[in-house]
């Protein structure tokens, strides 16, 4: 027993399962919870709702970017969507999930059962978090797809006239939309991020849930309070808006590069406080 | 059973504090290859929280706790090679099946764990509701399920905690047989319970556990033989016979108990008890060894530490 248990631990090294194993499983899981299906199907009915909205009024969003345009042409749907997006429905569908990953397994009580396998701690964290990032990237996929394709149905695929007056054809006006919600993923992400820390210290799904939508709102009240102006360029909210660099001739980078830095600065140190408490904690519940 | 490697578990000066609580307080454990080893004690004694550090869930506060010589603080995950089990009972995601959940623990094990699923779920009786909702399962599955959990990794070392808990009597019959049987094969078992009669029936070395302590550790045998076997006898009259027992070499601790007496007394002298009552004109209806249970050996154990007189033996002699 003893001399042929060795060699065989020595190989079970070997084959130590890698993250990527444990981020397939990760989402595996978001795709067997109903929670994960709110979410997307809110990504998916917004856009439908607002399209149907725009088919059974005259009137339209005309004081929003983009907003004059939304019959003129399906590709302007997308982007007056983003806008709307942002206020509460991206952060709460970003939240959902990033707010429940870690808490479902206290929840669960599953944290013993996948911490007392062949994985290590900071694998599991780091595979919550690339399948939380690609279930927002999934939902923003969707909803800025959704937006496009049905818009562009009803209203036609017509060149699309940037923020600076001037008009750009189908394709490049497709190439810019996808510039732009890469633009928009970064504060997502950043929201993903706070959601993730919450999930990881409450333990608490509805916790964390709610505390990272709050923080998202008290972040937006902040921005419209004039006597704070100095605060609005440094705050998650702003950086949901800095897509629209991309849509002005010529391009202006500096909100994009500003987005960048300032959604870094919330999300780096929130994932990087959530990986030591989620690495340390000690598992007590379940 | 020593060859100079580490023992499958070693744990020393183990210290966990919540508060002001002390729920484990200075453990030391050492199960050899080949024990089925009992982890004895009452609810809240702190087995759960020992079997936690052991398993690195928890941080010690004091002391470290290696499995076959790995400190699964400093070595992770590595650590949990060769070593299987589960702690309180076995939880799993309830919106997937028996199959699914298990698919997916094989994945975090990697080797050839997944092959092991289906031989698992046969060993537990679970093949023909595997591929039904966890979320629907009866306790008595769920502890199965985690035993197919735990086996899927071709443990050296099981841990098991309180695996008969919340059974019906069948459940924990099959249980026990169960265990047994893996123990046959060789596996090492840590078996932690709160029945003395399940302890007996299993293992051959225990440590007993109260409020965070260790109060024996050693064999079952030894502790069976320090303490002192007690006997239950029932007479036609049981005020002559208290006298007499209580006079009689070799017997002693003798008290009403029940509907009868209750004595601490060896083989010879309880033999010996019966003819000189037979003699003084008694007759004797039940004169039988009384299974000790937890309660008891705690009683014998600290009145041991308080007067040492009658054969019960503190901690550390026995040991020794």
């Amino acid at each position: 027993m003893t001399a042929a248990a060795l060699p065989a631990r020595a190989a079970a090294a070997a084959r130590r399962p890698g993250t990527w194993t444990v981020y397939k499983w990760e989402l595996l899981k978001l795709r067997a919870q109903k929670r994960t299906y709110l979410g997307l199907g809110a990504a998916v009915v917004v856009p439908c709702i607002f399209i149907v909205a725009l088919m059974v009024e005259t009137g339209g969003p005309d004081r929003v970017p983009f907003g004059r345009y939304v019959r003129e042409t399906g590709l302007a749907i997308p982007l007056v969507l983003l806008l709307f997006g942002s206020i509460w429905l991206f952060p709460l569908i970003v939240s959902l999930v990033a707010g429940d990953i870690v808490a479902a397994e206290d929840r669960n009580g599953t944290m013993k059962t996948i911490l007392t396998r062949s994985v290590e701690r900071h694998q599991i964290f780091v595979a919550k978090v690339a399948a939380a990032f690609t279930y927002a990237f999934v939902a923003l996929l969707l909803f800025a797809g959704v937006a496009a394709v049905f818009g562009g149905l009803r209203f036609g695929f017509n060149p699309l006239t940037t923020l600076s007056g001037n008009t750009v054809g189908v394709g490049h006006g497709l190439v810019l939309t996808a510039g732009a919600l890469g633009a928009y993923l970064m504060p997502v992400l950043a929201v993903a991020s706070i959601a993730l820390l919450l999930s990881t210290i409450t333990r608490n799904s509805a916790a964390a849930i709610v505390g990272a939508l709050m923080i998202s709102l008290v972040m937006q009240l902040l921005g419209i309070i004039s006597g704070l102006d100095f605060l609005r360029p440094y705050l998650l909210s702003t950086q949901f808006d800095s897509w629209q660099g991309l849509l002005r001739d010529p391009i202006d980078w500096d909100p994009i590069i500003r987005a960048a830095w300032v959604c870094a600065a919330y999300a780096v140190p929130s994932l990087l406080a959530a990986l030591t408490v989620f690495v340390r904690r000690d598992v007590t519940g379940g | 059973m020593s060859d100079g490697a580490p023992p499958p578990i070693e744990a020393r000066g183990l210290v966990k504090r919540y508060g002001h609580v002390t729920a484990v307080d200075d453990v030391d454990l050492t199960v050899d290859r080949g024990d089925v080893y009992g982890f004895l004690g009452p609810n809240g004694a702190g087995k759960t929280t020992t079997l936690r550090m052991l398993l690195g869930l928890i941080r010690p506060d004091a002391g470290a706790a290696r499995l076959f010589g790995r400190d699964p603080l400093v070595q992770g995950a590595a650590a949990l090679d060769g070593v299987a089990g589960f702690v309180e009972a076995p939880r799993y995601y309830p919106y997937l099946s028996g199959r699914r959940n298990l698919e997916l623990v094989a994945a975090l094990d990697g080797g050839g764990a997944r092959e092991r699923i289906d031989a698992a779920l046969d060993t537990v009786e679970l093949a023909d509701r595997a591929g039904d909702k966890v979320g629907g399962y009866s306790h008595g599955m769920r502890q199965r399920l985690g035993i197919a959990g735990a086996l899927i990794r071709d443990p050296a070392l099981l841990i098991l905690d309180e695996p008969t808990t919340g059974l019906d009597p069948a459940g924990m019959r099959d249980m026990r047989h169960l265990v047994r049987r893996l123990a046959g094969q060789g596996i090492t078992v840590l078996l932690s319970s709160h029945i003395m009669a399940e302890v007996e029936e299993l293992c051959d070395r225990l440590a007993i556990v109260r409020s965070g302590r260790v109060i024996y550790e050693g064999r079952l045998d030894e502790l069976l033989h320090s303490t002192g076997q007690r006997y239950r006898l029932r007479t036609t009259d049981d005020r002559r016979a208290l006298e007499i027992a209580t006079h009689q070499p070799g017997v002693g601790e003798v008290r009403t108990e029940g509907d009868g007496l209750s004595l601490a007394a060896d083989e010879d002298a309880a033999a010996g008890l019966s003819i000189v009552l037979v003699e003084a004109g008694l007759g004797i209806r039940a004169l039988m060894p009384a299974a000790a249970s937890l309660e008891e050996l705690f009683f014998r154990l600290t009145e041991g530490d308080t007067n040492g007189a009658n054969g019960a033996a503190p901690r550390k002699e026995v040991v020794a």
